[in-house]
């Protein structure tokens, strides 16, 4: 590897340095092989899946997409960087246990990382505007039904208002 | 996992309730180790070179210029391989690296292991392999009589169902000729793995799989090597759907561990991914029904031809689910149903969720519609005047002893209140929704129906076991399972039962692995509940009758559980094979822009039978995943294959349902009758969801159109270019 860079990230509220990347190298890569956190999940490498999502700079991006030299100095949130309300988990997260959003699992903190940065720009989204969000986040397992409710279990809590209108019809 | 000791928890946390999965909370804070997330020190990264043909010998490889790029450990190809050069779960039949000749596109043809996945990748361009093209056979029908390809032939099985007077014919007769394109499972997590040579000899792999033993057993003929030499953990799973059940790079992660001494990490891309396992089966069918003028079904004769690709895996299998169901959950006293499963050179076809099942679905519930139509009969009337019950016989000649709520599960979701029509709808929700927005005045909504059916658990001779041990000690249980969790909710399950038998608070589940305990068997045919599901709960059992004999803790228990033994088909297809049956009923709403030819799926109801729900969380999340991979086999999803090339390797290309493309599901009834010999009368629920969404969505698909549309998936030209 020749061509190789030495840069700073800012991620999860802590400085990193990385050393001797390969410039090539994507900020997913980065983030799961130099700095330790496989939160976010590479299941497509071209930007189609969202199971990479993390927040640069605030915006909602696929890390898989980014040269990670050129995001030296900006800040990254990853799924193991949201804040914490309900001991150490967010509420988003508690949601899509106690409504059966996950399965597999493999696109969930890609999802919760999604359903964060829609929830902050939207608090209270149509059901259509929830499923447009969440379009760019692929699922094989769940039908995306209970992660809509969960999310919807969100918007009620976070108004006050209790359980999700989105109840399993079974 | 703790709970309380209060009653009612415990209760709340046994079978019935909706108990959250242990692996919860790791999964959603992003610490679960996916089989992609593992490392460990001094590890390199393997990557395989793979065929760009779907056809050709192999004049030579050179892998010098491999060898020559710095960083480079190992580079490997068939000459290596100690072992058995083949591998394959029924017959051993695909190479580790093709030798000779490469047989379908993405073959592998070497392996490379570096100190960076970037410089693997480009050393493995590097090799330079020279090939003799070669035409490649890629028609499925063609290849039944063509020259072989293989020196095993080109037909992997072929199987006939005489039942009844196959020579009685009825007073109305339809017929028709079915497509089914080839889907892929898709999963979110991709192949990956990492294997850690022991320094003796052996080696650890640490892999997601559905079936971790019969892995062992392949890698380890391949490797030349003791099968306790070679030691599998399940490493975390992101999704399987029958993709999983193929060895795909088990063998050459660990042929890299030991030529390099240290562990090597592999991850498939998207690409490797599709060109790496195999896929569900495409199928043409051609069908004629024959009925009286009254609507009772007097013969099915079907003619079914899968195209297996070019190797063996499980295709006889699939031929024979795709025979046994392939007249639907109906009283049908005569068949002929003959089946080939061939060999081409177009990829390998294995194991999908609905093994045989779905397509067949699709094609006798299209010609349930055409008979209702000929008959002037309402289709759900005719269903449900045929519907199969508790006391018929299978064509196979097969007793229906078990439970057969098919009249329950027609009654029940015909019924349920459709969806109302929006006056107004939000572009987004149109069909196409908001890049290519129909045109409202053009969009047209129609309804389908259809039922769909197959086996649980492993088949026609097929001895199908599982293994658990419960060991109790100061109060904790200790499941050891090598049963494959992917994401199926079986961890959760497994805890469930032990708390209800044992009425501990606290179960843990030891990491599925080879070393530990014997097979689980595969996850896959809805059988994990069943098979291991017994397993766990004798083995717990055995445990509760000494606790309540007084004996002291520590007690362990391993019990390995079989079901009732099943019988290969006969030379006219007739014969006991099969343990136990489950049903679905769906009905899809869709809206389609007919210019356009865009589709909406707006709604599908359900009802299912299940036995008894365990669960019922986890059965909803089963029933509304297997409706998503229904819908995208109905109108999005195909492997488009020229001349044996895929041409859309890629999740930009190959479309799977996102959240705007998924209709809302209405889940009529669970239709709970205890099946008798199921541990807890509970059927799996896995698989039949998938069956019939598809063939539901075609129907309504048609019933908007006014198109016959044999084919699936339906594509926008399929509509928009029709004649009509």
């Amino acid at each position: 590897m020749s061509e190789t860079a030495t840069f700073r990230l800012n991620v999860n509220g802590e400085q990193r340095v990385v050393e001797g990347a390969w410039v090539g190298e994507s900020l997913l890569y980065v983030l799961r092989e130099r700095l330790g956190l496989p939160g976010a999940k590479n299941a497509c490498e071209q930007g189609e899946c969202g199971s990479c999502s993390v927040l640069l700079d605030g915006t909602l991006v696929c890390a898989c997409l980014v040269m990670c030299a050129s995001a030296a100095e900006q800040d990254v949130v990853t799924v193991e960087g949201l804040p914490e309300q309900k001991g150490e988990l967010t509420d988003v997260q508690c949601a899509f246990l106690d409504e059966g959003a996950v399965q597999c699992g493999f696109c969930t903190p890609g999802l919760v990382v999604t359903v964060h940065d829609l929830l902050e720009r939207n608090a209270a989204p149509t059901e259509l505007e929830l499923r447009e969000a969440i379009s760019g986040n692929l699922c094989r397992c769940t039908g995306y039904g209970r992660i809509l409710a969960a999310a919807q279990a969100v918007v009620a809590g976070r108004s006050g208002s209790g359980r999700s209108q989105r109840e399993p019809s079974a | 996992m703790t709970v309380t000791t209060d009653r009612q928890e415990r209760v709340r946390e046994g079978l019935g309730s909706s108990v959250k999965r242990p692996d919860g909370v790791p999964k959603v804070d992003g610490s679960f180790a996916f089989s992609s997330d593992l490392h460990a020190d001094g590890m390199v990264w393997g990557h395989i070179l793979r065929s760009p043909h779907p056809h050709a010998r192999i004049r030579s490889v050179d892998i010098g210029p491999a060898l020559a790029v710095p960083g480079v450990h190992a580079v490997l190809t068939a000459d290596d391989v100690p072992g058995d050069k083949n591998f394959g779960l029924e017959h051993a039949d695909q190479p580790v690296f093709a030798h000779d000749v490469v047989m379908h596109i993405g073959e592998a043809v070497a392996a490379v292991a570096a100190d960076h996945p970037d410089t693997a990748r480009r050393a493995a361009r590097s090799i330079v392999v020279d090939y003799e093209v070669l035409e490649p056979l890629v028609d499925a029908e063609a290849a039944i009589t063509a020259a072989p390809i293989h020196r095993d032939g080109n037909v992997f099985a072929d199987l006939v169902i005489r039942h009844g007077d196959p020579s009685v014919e009825g007073e109305v007769v339809v017929e028709g000729t079915y497509e089914v394109g080839m889907q892929d499972q898709a999963f979110m997590g991709p192949e990956s793995g990492l294997a850690i040579p022991d320094g003796e000899g052996g080696v650890d792999l640490h892999m997601s799989t559905q079936w971790l033993h019969v892995d062992r057993d392949q890698v380890a003929n391949c490797l030349g090597l003791g099968h306790d030499k070679v030691r599998m953990t399940l490493a975390g799973v992101g999704g399987a759907f029958g993709a999983r059940e193929d060895v795909s790079m088990q063998v050459h992660l660990c042929l890299l561990a030991l030529h390099t001494g240290r562990p090597v990490k592999m991850v498939f891309s998207r690409e490797e991914s599709f060109l790496g396992h195999v896929h569900r089966h495409p199928a043409r069918m051609h069908y004629r029904h024959h009925a009286n003028r009254d609507g009772r079904l007097v013969k099915v004769e079907a003619r079914i031809v899968l195209d297996g690709g070019a190797y063996a895996s499980t295709s006889r299998p699939v031929l024979v689910n795709a025979c046994c169901f392939a007249a639907g959950p109906y009283d049908v006293p005569n068949a002929l149903v003959e089946g080939w499963a061939v060999r081409t050179n177009n990829p390998s076809c294995g194991a999908m969720r609905g093994f045989g099942a779905v397509q067949v679905c699709f094609a006798h519930e299209a010609q349930m519609d055409k008979l209702a139509a000929a008959l002037e009969m309402d289709p759900v009337a005719l269903r449900l005047q045929n519907a199969m019950k508790t006391g018929d016989r299978l064509i196979t000649g097969q007793l229906i002893a078990g439970t057969a709520p098919v009249a329950a599960l027609i009654e029940t979701c015909s019924a349920a209140p459709l969806p109302a029509e929006d006056p107004d709808p939000d572009p987004m929700g149109l069909p196409g929704g908001a890049g290519r927005t129909a045109d409202r005045a053009r969009v047209r909504r129609g309804v389908g129906f259809a039922l769909g059916f197959k086996n649980l658990m492993y088949s026609a001779g097929f001895d199908d076991y599982s293994t658990a041990r419960v060991r109790l000690e100061d109060g904790v249980a200790t499941v050891t399972c090598a049963a494959a969790e992917v994401g199926q909710g079986f961890v959760t399950l497994a805890q469930q039962i032990v708390r209800e038998v044992l009425e501990v608070d606290e179960v843990v589940l030891a990491a599925p692995e080879t070393a530990t305990i014997g097979s689980a068997g595969s996850t896959s045919a809805s059988r994990q509940t069943w098979m291991s599901g017994g397993a766990v709960e004798r083995a717990a059992l055995a445990v509760r009758a000494r606790l309540d004999a007084g004996e002291q803790e520590p007690i362990e228990e391993t019990y390995e559980h079989h079901h009732p033994p099943t019988s290969p088909l006969d030379a006219d297809g007739q014969g006991d094979a099969h343990v136990s049956y489950i049903f679905a009923a769906h009905r899809a709403v869709v809206d389609v822009d007919l210019d356009l030819g865009l589709v909406r799926v707006v709604e599908i109801a359900t009802s299912q039978d299940v036995g008894r729900v365990l669960n019922p969380m986890q059965v909803v999340g089963q029933i509304e995943g297997g409706i998503a991979q229904g819908v995208g086999l109905a109108v999005m999803e195909e492997i488009v294959l020229d001349g044996g090339v895929v041409r859309n390797a890629s999740f930009t290309d190959y479309l799977i349902p996102t959240a705007l493309d998924m209709p809302d599901v209405q889940i009529v009834a669970l239709i709970e009758e205890p099946e008798p010999g199921a541990p807890f009368g509970a059927k799996g629920v896995g698989e039949t969801p998938t069956i019939s969404s598809s063939a539901a969505v075609a129907a309504a698909v048609r019933d908007a159109t006014g198109l016959e549309l044999p084919r699936i998936p339906i594509r926008p030209q399929d509509i928009s270019l029709a004649q009509r």
